[in-house]
């Protein structure tokens, strides 16, 4: 029965290895900086060889999305690499990248104009090892699609980020990861007025053999803070002898 | 090895050509004509026309009544230069260097350095021009000679030999008549009213009372024949050092076909050019079909390259533009356009990655190939304060940039390409707005930061400047506001959403 149990176990590590996830070494593990958020995957370890899924379908959620990706860009780019960005209706403004610590020239912006191309483009980049990430914004991506882009992702390593502008949240994909990031009222330091930190509601939707979960999310300058317990909001306009600027 | 010059001159090529198209004309006399300044006026004449005493310039009714019978055929003006290109191609095969006589327009002058030992010297090269010329029906003079003038002038004037022994082409010249130096006709009719019928009585003459009288152009043609002026042809066919032909026994008709043929060509290709430390960077491939069509596909790196599995994946994306037809008989593939390749350093270690990341490059190289280079953006900070110039679109993969991203101001990370227009109620003047509305939505402003006021670049467009402000909602939603001039100024002032913070 224990030789059973043992195989079985074995078999799931090696699952579990294709799949991008890397088994935690002892001592050691390779942390991206995004605190609990990391224990809710397999391992205990942000999965790097797959596909990230965000759903993004008001404004407002995208540049949350791109402010998340540029925090995880900043780990993943450290060592030098470069970043493809395909789009075909890009808006990102590449001079805000800065404040979450990305060199954004490292960065390759891909503006085509069909999807397909997108896809394509994607598909290659996955495949190309000298990168660092792809992200990708489409509109939607089918199941075979996403198992075209997880197979390129196997064999080189890259991570891929695709920005999914549709509502479908039940769509079957093969992405490990499913997120959404949506703004919440920042919190300014000790009842200062004016804006804090960029703060985001983090939704975990679907991990591959993880545990799904929601956490607060605060890029504080240089690092992902997590956000325990709300704190009672100050609302600026009710503030006395408010002050701006 | 001194460089040795053909001329070739078409003594009729518009009569010959005629003949050889309508034999029947053989035994007419006829002339080309084109209208001008509202008469016809005889622009080329056939041999037995000549014979009539009708000449080149006559008016076509006068011609007419000095010869009866004469048949007046329409010259199009364009036509000497369609000739001459098509022969001068033709002529390739006596040297790869073939330029068109711009000055008469009717003859070729080839370059023959390093040619004529194929045909048996000097004499045989030439004989072979002549024979085979006029096999085809073309009655040529030709001359070889140290420089283009020089053979121009004994292609045309001489008398003695066409054969001008190196170094002896300024004898050649002392006793031809001034019109071999290809000059135009009132310096012809001022050298004629001075008495110099021949070049040597002139060719001794101090420059300055040459350009004197005759003008600069006159030294200049006088130096070409000399030589001392080297004279610049322009090739109708520019060779490429780089190609490689492959022909087939069979047409070949197959994407399997093709895509060996193209391995095979980039083999032989790119052996050459890492002999030589070269490397592609465009690429063009040419198929002659059976049915004598040609297609052509091109490819482009972005960095000098010849490694064959690189590009014949670049040509992978290419051959469905291919369209073989009946089959392909003949495959060229030039290099245009090459470049020094960098050897990089083998790393020690692990290679460090980056944008000259060789997977990189090549990946940038495919997205161009398929796509175009037009898609592919990379952005570097510009040391300007107007959120739309604060970018700059870097002109290479490597270009670094020469100034730090700015981070002292915020911007957002989602820019609109132009300001929406949006409404606002604020309550306080030069203040943030309580409440704005965009695309029908109301959002309450709960906190703000600034302005943050932006002057417009007045030495490039005229316009109100920008005070911004950073709102955040009730919903967490960050936007990135301006208003455009001043509140309560002369101008009507107007609120503007341009961006959404993370």
């Amino acid at each position: 029965m224990d030789a059973k149990r043992e195989l079985f176990q074995k078999l799931q590590q090696d699952i579990l290895l294709w799949q991008g996830f890397k088994p935690m070494t002892s001592g050691k593990a390779e942390r991206i900086g995004l605190g609990e958020i990391e224990d809710a995957f397999p391992g205990g370890v942000f999965p790097k060889k797959a596909i990230h899924e965000f759903i993004t379908v008001l404004p407002e959620h995208s540049a949350a999305s791109d402010g998340f990706i540029a925090g995880l860009l900043a780990v993943l780019m450290e060592n030098g690499a470069a970043c493809v960005w395909a789009s075909t209706s890009r808006r990102l403004y590449p001079a805000s990248l800065g404040l979450f610590n990305v060199e954004a020239e490292r960065i390759i912006f891909m503006d085509v104009r069909t999807e397909k191309d997108v896809l394509w483009i994607t598909e290659e980049a996955l495949k190309c090892e000298g990168l660092a990430a792809v992200v990708a914004e489409v509109n939607n991506l089918s199941l075979i699609e996403s198992r075209r882009l997880q197979l390129a992702v196997e064999s080189s390593g890259v991570t891929g980020f695709i920005l999914r502008k549709d509502e479908n949240k039940t769509a079957s994909t093969v992405a490990t990861a499913r997120w959404r990031i949506s703004p919440l009222p920042s919190q300014a330091e000790d009842g200062m007025p004016g804006l804090g930190f960029p703060r985001w509601q983090v939704e975990l939707l679907k991990v591959r053999n993880g545990n799904p979960g929601n956490f607060v999310l605060e890029w504080a300058g240089e690092r992902f803070e997590e956000v325990k317990k709300l704190k009672k909001e100050n609302v600026w306009s009710e503030m006395e002898g408010r002050q701006i600027g | 090895m001194q460089r040795r010059f053909v001329s070739i001159w078409f003594r009729q090529l518009l009569a010959d050509w005629q003949l050889i198209r309508r034999p029947e004309l053989s035994g007419v006399p006829f002339v080309f004509a084109a209208p001008d300044h509202g008469r016809m006026m005889i622009t080329a004449v056939s041999e037995l026309a000549q014979g009539f005493g009708v000449e080149v310039g006559m008016r076509a009714a006068d011609a007419k009544a000095i010869c009866p019978g004469l048949e007046v055929l329409d010259d199009k003006p364009e036509r000497p230069k369609k000739l001459l290109k098509g022969l001068g191609e033709w002529c390739v095969r006596y040297s790869p260097i073939v330029a068109i006589d711009e000055f008469a327009m009717d003859g070729l002058i080839l370059e023959a350095t390093g040619c004529s030992h194929l045909w048996g010297g000097e004499r045989g090269y030439l004989k072979e021009i002549v024979s085979r010329l006029k096999s085809k029906g073309y009655t040529v003079r030709v001359a070889i000679a140290d420089n283009p003038g020089a053979a121009w002038a004994v292609s045309h004037f001489g008398k003695i030999t066409p054969l001008i022994p190196v170094g002896e082409h300024v004898d050649a010249l002392l006793n031809l008549v001034p019109d071999a130096l290809r000059l135009d006709d009132t310096t012809l009719a001022k050298l004629r009213k001075l008495g110099f019928y021949q070049i040597k009585s002139f060719i001794g003459m101090p420059r300055s009372v040459l350009r004197r009288r005759f003008g600069e152009d006159f030294l200049l043609r006088l130096a070409q024949a000399i030589g001392t002026e080297i004279e610049v042809l322009s090739p109708l066919q520019v060779p490429v050092q780089f190609s490689e032909r492959l022909a087939c026994l069979e047409p070949i008709k197959t994407r399997n076909g093709i895509e060996i043929a193209i391995h095979k060509l980039l083999e032989n290709l790119c052996k050459r050019m890492q002999a030589e430390g070269k490397g592609l960077r465009f690429g063009v491939l040419t198929c002659y079909r059976i049915d004598g069509k040609v297609v052509q596909v091109d490819i482009g790196t972005s960095g000098a390259s010849h490694n064959i599995s690189h590009l014949l994946k670049l040509f992978q994306l290419k051959i469905d533009q291919i369209r073989p037809a009946l089959g392909i008989e003949l495959f060229v593939l030039e290099a245009p356009k090459v470049d020094d390749v960098e050897v990089p350093q083998e790393e020690m270690w692990t290679s460090k990655p980056g944008l000259d990341d060789q997977s990189v490059i090549k990946l940038l190289d495919r997205v161009a190939g398929k796509v175009g280079l037009q898609v592919i953006h990379r952005y570097l900070p510009a040391k300007r304060y107007w959120p739309e110039r604060a970018i700059l679109k870097a002109a290479s993969v490597t270009e670094k940039p020469n100034a730090p991203w700015r981070l002292d101001k915020p911007r957002p990370t989602e820019l609109l390409k132009t300001p929406v227009a949006i409404e606002v109620m604020a309550i306080i003047p030069d203040h943030p707005p309580k409440f704005f509305i965009y695309k029908g939505v109301r959002h309450t402003v709960t906190k703000a930061d600034g302005p943050e006021r932006i002057e417009r670049e007045w030495w490039l467009d005229q316009g109100e400047h920008r005070d911004y402000y950073q709102v955040e909602d009730e919903q967490g939603g960050r936007y990135w506001l301006f208003r455009s001039g001043h509140y309560g100024g002369e101008n009507k002032y107007k609120w503007f959403i341009h961006g959404f913070f993370a």
